[in-house]
Formats: structure tokens, C-alpha cells, sequence
């Protein structure tokens, strides 16, 4: 019975999006205290902005500080507001935009475990090599590989080991420093 | 100076040592050993509520009319749950409050224990901080720190959740710094000079300027309001400000344009519409204010001035973000106009003026009144009649009540009107209206409020009676969730779902019940005497003020439109606006 009736207009009004969405990797330092990889973690949902990658870690142990590393999409406005939201938290040192502000270096690690025996095996085993992952454990029917790099490496050496009998894989997420000698 | 103390002692101690003097509580298992160390001295006064959001809303009128920070005490589980909707309260209106909640024994959290809930976790995001004391040591730290980050920079609410074993725990109290600091906590308070500098030489450019202030200005201190009158008055610049603002520049001020926003007046949406400068101070560009994103005020430069670097383009975008204290950056842009002129623009801006002068015409708060029924409208008029002069404090629930206070209801000082702006919390005022009557036991203090929002935390009517704080509820009885009503009847093609008020108590007898005073008026002729009743009786009142029931509040701007699509009252003198743009308003 209400399907002719006009839009009421009682919804607000959502600007549509008209930027494009940026991928960015940001680091957070913060004080490692109680709660406060929630807090940040929070933040991101309650306001509705994206993490597609997160890695958390104490960094300073004698001061108590932990970096995280976050990989997050959204328009610049949002990101501008990723940021500055963050900085807002009481525990947060400092938000640094590494892709915005020039060349960061970015790894991951991953550890990947294939199962299988003859060709495939060998296959396997090679490939490793060319992609310099470590065999870190072997039974006489799998190995587990330990891989370092960019993200687009380790996709790349995952989908390889699919149809080899690729079992399981399981990433850090990302970490990413600035180039140079300045710290952060 | 330290001393040994256990953490009962400590949080009293503190208390003191932070110049409080009223806090508002409720007792309970988690929280014993503080209420032990409550009993043992004299210098906090401890108001009992009835219901711990009644204790969060009663700091925030506490708090919002004094410039101080409010405090609440609160037990583990219900007593923390109960007290989320205050914290959220003033989480969006920028009140600063510390409250304090007991936890159960570290060795039980986890557990699952009686009245054990993740308190940190819960009010994770609708605090400004919050602490999870696991040792005694932590304590004096946390709770001198929990004052300052509630009361600098942006304030709002801090929660301190203190196990009972920790409160039992005996440790060194040290008393807070003279200069607090804090090593990642740093709210910048002196504004970017060279964008000041900026931003005057386009006030001293503009044509159609108008300052739009808010809230900020009232927390920034009664300093800030005298500041925003000087700057105002030196300028000549008109002034409109949202609902949490009024009073910083006051009503009766020839440059004043009335509130803006969804319910403000024509003459402030049309200025903020056309304007070729704004000067936003200590706002936020809330969606109440804003209306619809895309047809904001197209054709001005904005300055925007917050203490918060994370409300600047967040909604809109502007030209000049000044990051600081507004009373600071207010008095730097004085200084600076003063060095280049000493005269308001007066001349360049007089067509501007003149234009306001014609929306002013529209009178779009005006009304048809009544001899057979009272109009909520004539009745929020003729309380103001009654108790001007007088030093009188207004608080409101939420809904259309709330609005045409806002609207008829004139304000001179700040911190005399106490509203649930941000999270529109049904159920504010009258909680509120008694913080306010503790922190001012001899002022006139009225809960301006609806017969819906009331009952939502009618039960503190047993805390005014308990403390003889004369408060007065002065009910506009329509029947209805006005607002909700109103929306259906405009929005939603009349079916007027679940927003009638039913089964209504008796509110008179209601009052009597608690030991109050009750009133019922609905003849016009006879509201003047009523309401003077009302203010003459030394205790707390219910005045059942039966209105017209369909009643909408106008102006409006319906959500999803811009300021110039206003709907106005059936009386609107459209006549001499009906050339240019008559033809938009629906």
C-alpha cells in the first residue's frame, strides 16, 4: 500500500561521492596502554572508514610506545579525516600519511603452506627459490614457505601456489618505515 | 605534600583538590568505599538522583551553567549502562564531565561477576578518554589528568572506572599540578597568527558578511561572549547562532538575526545563504545547521574557528581553518582590525543590512494566536514577559518544545539555557534543570518541556523535592511527540504512527504525589496568573500548560533542503520578498 508514495524526504541528504578513493598507508604511534589498539580499531568503525591492513607491535619497550600500521581506502576528505580523528585520541603521538608524504618502503610477510608430491612438489619447491621464500617446515607430502616483501609479491607467489596444493596462508599484514634518515 | 591514603580517600581528595564542590551519584556494591569516604567529610556535597542518567544529565546543567566541570559517581553494570546516554549527551555538546564508575575486584573482571560489565569498553566511544584503573598507583595521575582533559581544549566526558579493590587499596596521594600537561594530549589553543591576519583582511573586504557562532563560544568562558559582543559591535557584521550558542550574543542586540538552521529564523538561513563571508565561530556545521551539502551558502568564503582540528572540513569545506580557543583568535581578529581602522563597516555593508531588514519583515516566528486556547508559542512569550528581569535559567527536553524556546524565549548572558543539542536527548531537562538549581540555589530555573520527553525522567522529581531545589517544569501539553507528529503530518502523509501521547498521568496530582506543587491552566486569559504562581511558590513545580495540539513549528527547513527553501508560517508577510524569491518557498 505504500509503494506509490512519493520519497518522503525524511532521509538526509547524502552528497553523492564524486572523488575517487586513495589507497594509504599510515603509521600511528601510540602509547602502548590498555585498550588502545581498540580505541583506533573503534574509531575506524564507528566512524565508517575502511582498514584493509593493520599491524600493531611495540616498537619502544622502555617507553611504551607500539606503531601501527594501517592500510586504509577512502576519498581525501575521508582520509583527511582518518587522520585527523586520530590524532584526536588521547594515547596517539603522531599520524603519519607514508604514501603521501613520499617514498615508504612497505613489506609483509607471509607463511604459506603448500601439500602435494611429484611434479608439483618440485614446482613448488623452484618457485620458492625464484621468489626467495625460506622453507621453514618440510614433511615428506608439504612445506611451509616463509615469504618477505611487498604485498603484490606475496599475492603473486600465493595464486602461483594454488593449483600446486596450496592449503593455507597466513599474512602479518603490512609494515611500512620512510626512506632516508629522518625517523618519524 | 604526598600522603597515604586509600583509593576511597584518594578520589574524594581529588575532588576537593579540583575545586569540586557538588557531585551527583547513586550508590551501589563496586562503589561502597568512596560513598564510606563521601560520609566522612563535608567539602563535596553529594546529591542523590534516582536514576544514573539523571545524575549525567544534572552534572551537564551543573556544568553548562557554571563553566565548570560537572561530576558523577556511578556503580559497576547498571550503574555505568544507565549513565551512557549522559556521556554520549555530552560527548556531543562539548560538556565537560568526569565520571567516576566502580568496577568490580581486577581478580573478578572477566568473569562475568554480579554487576561486572566491560564499562572501558562501553563507553569507549562516547567519551573523550576513559581509564580502567588496575593500581592504586595509577590513581592520583588519572584522576587530576581526567579534569584536565575534561575541561581543556574541546571538553567532554571522562570516565575513571575504579575497581573496589583499588579503592580499598592504600597508596600515595599527590596533589595535581599547578600547569597540567600531558605528553600526547595537547589541545592547541593560540591560533595560526598569518591566518588570522587573513581572515580580517577579508572581513574588512566583505560585502555580506555574517558571524555564525556556536557552542565553542559559550565553553570558551564568559571572556568569549564579551569578546564576540566587541568583535560584533566593531564590525557591524549581523549575527546568527545555533542552538547551543544562544545567549553569547544576546537577543536583544540590534545586530542579532535569531537562531539558525533547520528552525531558525528567515532572516539568519537567508543571510547564511547569501552571504558573501562567513565567519564561523566555535560551530560545527551540524546537518541541522547546514540543511542540504551541495547548496550551502554557495557563493561565500568561509573562516572557520575551532578548538577541534578534526570539525574543520568535516562537513564543509572552508577557506580559512583557524585551529584554537575562539575568546583567543576573537581577540587577536580585534586587535588586528583595530590596527588597520577603528570603524565598522557600516557603509559598505548597508545594502547588505538593507536586505536583512526586508527578511526581518517576513517575520517567519510569528504565529496565529488564540482567545479560546493557548498557543505553545504565546505560552513560551508570555513566561519570558513574566520572568524577564529575573535571574532566570531555562532547560528544555527535546522536540518542538525545545524549538519555540529557542525561538521566543530571548536570551542576553550565556550559560542561561541548557539544551540536548547534539544527541537530542529526550528526558535532559529536567535532570538538568536541577543541576542547575544546585549550582544557583536562589535563581529561577524552568524545565521548558514537553509532556512525552518529561516522562522519561519524571523520577528525579523525588531528587528536587529531597534537596528543596525549586525547580519548575512548565509543560507544553499538546498530546502528542510533537515533533515526531509534526514530521508525520509533513513528511509521512499524515499517518500519525505511535506518536500520540496516551494514558497520561494527571500531571497536578503527579506533583502532589512527590510532594511538589502541580498547575493546570488551558484558558489564555488566565496563563499570566499561572505562570506567576508558578515562579512564587518556593518548591518544585509541574505546570500542566494544555496547548493547542496540532500546532507545527515554523520556520522550517525540511532535511535534504537548502536555507532558501524554507516552509513558513501561514502569516508570513511574503509580500515584500514575493518578487525575487517567493516563488521557491513552498
Amino acid at each position: 500500500m505504500n509503494a506509490n508514495l512519493l520519497p518522503t524526504g525524511s532521509v538526509y541528504f547524502m552528497p553523492s561521492q564524486t572523488e575517487a578513493e586513495e589507497r594509504r598507508t599510515l603509521t600511528v604511534l601510540v602509547d602502548n596502554e590498555p585498550g588502545v589498539l581498540a580505541r583506533v580499531v573503534g574509531l575506524f568503525s564507528a566512524r565508517g572508514f575502511n582498514i584493509d591492513s593493520l599491524t600493531v607491535s611495540e616498537t619502544e619497550h622502555d617507553k611504551h610506545r607500539s606503531r601501527i600500521t594501517v592500510v586504509t581506502v577512502a576519498t581525501p576528505k575521508v582520509l583527511s579525516q582518518i587522520k585527523l580523528q586520530l590524532e584526536r585520541l588521547v594515547p596517539v603521538h603522531k599520524v603519519h600519511d607514508l604514501t603521501q608524504e613520499g617514498s615508504a618502503i612497505e613489506r609483509e610477510l607471509a607463511l604459506v603452506k603448500v601439500a602435494g608430491s611429484g611434479d608439483s612438489r618440485v614446482e613448488a619447491l623452484r618457485l620458492a627459490d625464484a621468489f626467495r621464500a625460506q622453507v621453514i617446515d618440510a614433511t615428506t607430502e608439504s612445506f611451509v614457505f616463509e615469504i618477505t616483501g611487498k604485498s603484490s609479491k606475496v599475492e603473486q607467489f600465493v595464486a602461483l601456489m594454488v593449483p600446486l596444493g596450496l592449503v593455507e596462508v597466513v599474512r602479518t599484514g603490512l609494515a611500512a618505515i620512510t626512506r632516508g634518515p629522518e625517523g618519524m | 605534600m604526598a600522603e597515604q591514603m586509600t583509593g576511597a580517600e584518594m578520589v574524594v581528595q581529588a575532588l576537593i583538590d579540583q575545586g569540586v564542590e557538588h557531585m551527583f551519584g547513586y550508590p551501589g556494591g563496586a562503589v561502597l568505599p568512596i560513598y564510606d569516604a563521601i560520609f566522612q567529610q563535608d567539602k563535596v556535597r553529594h546529591v542523590l538522583v534516582r536514576h544514573e542518567q539523571g545524575a549525567t544529565h544534572m552534572a551537564e546543567g551543573y556544568a553548562r551553567s557554571t563553566g565548570k566541570c560537572g561530576v558523577v559517581l556511578v556503580t559497576s553494570g547498571p550503574g555505568a549502562t544507565n549513565a551512557v546516554t549522559g556521556l554520549t549527551d555530552a560527548l556531543l555538546d562539548s560538556i565537560p564531565l568526569v565520571c567516576i564508575s566502580g568496577q568490580v575486584a581486577t581478580p573478578l573482571i572477566g568473569s562475568d561477576a554480579f554487576q561486572e560489565c566491560d564499562t572501558v569498553g562501553i563507553t569507549r566511544n562516547c567519551t573523550k578518554h576513559n581509564y580502567l584503573v588496575k593500581s592504586i598507583e595509577d590513581l592520583p595521575r588519572i584522576l587530576h589528568e581526567a579534569f584536565y582533559i575534561a575541561t581543556s581544549g574541546r571538553p567532554g566526558p571522562v570516565v575513571i572506572d575504579i575497581p573496589k579493590d583499588v579503592q580499598f587499596a592504600l597508596g600515595t596521594y599527590h596533589k595535581p599540578q599547578a600547569r597540567p600537561s600531558h605528553p600526547t594530549y595537547k589541545p592547541q589553543i593560540e591560533g595560526d597568527l598569518e591566518a588570522i591576519k587573513v581572515a580580517v583582511d577579508l572581513m574588512l573586504r566583505a560585502e555580506r558578511p555574517v558571524f555564525y557562532t556556536g557552542g565553542g563560544v559559550i565553553n570558551s568562558g564568559a571572556e568569549a561572549s564579551r569578546t564576540l559582543r566587541e568583535l560584533a559591535e566593531l564590525t557591524g557584521f549581523p549575527v546568527t547562532s545555533t542552538l547551543m550558542g544562544l545567549g553569547a550574543y544576546p537577543a536583544s542586540g540590534s545586530q542579532w538575526l535569531g537562531m539558525l538552521g533547520m528552525h531558525g529564523t528567515y532572516e539568519a538561513n537567508m543571510a547564511m545563504h547569501d552571504c558573501d563571508l562567513m565567519i564561523c565561530l566555535g560551530a560545527r556545521f551540524d546537518d541541522r545547521i547546514t540543511g542540504r551539502i551541495d547548496a550551502f551558502s554557495p557563493d561565500s568564503r568561509k573562516i572557520h574557528v575551532d578548538i577541534d582540528p578534526s570539525s574543520i572540513n568535516k562537513n564543509i569545506m572552508v577557506d580559512i581553518p583557524i585551529v584554537g580557543d575562539v575568546n583567543q583568535v576573537m581577540e587577536e581578529m580585534i586587535r588586528i582590525w583595530r590596527a588597520k581602522t577603528n570603524q565598522p563597516r557600516t557603509e559598505a555593508i548597508a545594502p547588505w543590512w538593507k536586505e536583512i531588514e526586508k527578511w526581518r519583515r517576513v517575520n517567519s516566528l510569528g504565529f496565529t494566536n488564540s482567545d479560546t486556547i493557548i498557543k505553545p508559542q504565546h505560552a513560551i512569550q508570555r513566561l519570558y514577559e513574566a520572568t524577564k528581569g529575573r535571574d532566570v535559567y531555562i532547560t528544555t527536553e527535546v522536540g518542538q518544545h525545545q524549538m519555540w524556546a529557542a525561538q521566543h524565549f530571548h536570551f542576553d548572558q550565556p550559560n542561561r539555557w541548557m539544551t540536548s543539542g547534539g544527541l537530542g536527548t529526550m528526558g535532559y531537562g529536567l535532570p538538568a534543570a536541577i543541576g542547575v538549581q544546585v549550582a544557583h540555589p536562589d535563581a529561577l530555573v524552568i524545565d521548558i518541556a514537553g509532556e512525552a520527553s518529561v516522562q522519561m525522567t519524571m523520577q528525579e522529581m523525588s531528587t528536587a523535592l529531597q534537596y528543596e531545589l525549586p525547580v519548575k517544569i512548565f509543560i507544553l501539553n499538546n498530546e502528542y511527540m510533537g515533533m515526531v507528529r509534526q514530521w508525520q503530518e509533513l513528511l509521512h502523509g499524515g499517518r500519525y504512527s505511535h506518536s500520540y501521547s496516551d494514558a497520561l498521568p494527571d500531571f497536578v496530582k503527579l506533583a502532589e504525589a512527590y510532594g511538589g506543587h502541580g498547575i493546570r491552566c488551558s484558558d489564555p486569559a488566565k496563563l499570566d496568573s499561572a505562570i506567576d504562581e508558578m515562579i512564587n511558590i518556593r518548591k518544585p513545580v509541574i505546570f500542566d500548560c494544555r496547548v493547542s495540539k496540532e500546532e507545527n513549528c515554523f520556520p522550517m527547513i525540511p532535511s535534504g533542503k537548502p536555507h532558501n527553501e524554507m516552509i513558513l508560517p501561514d502569516t508570513a508577510d511574503i509580500g515584500s520578498i514575493i518578487d525575487e524569491r517567493g516563488k521557491v518557498l513552498v
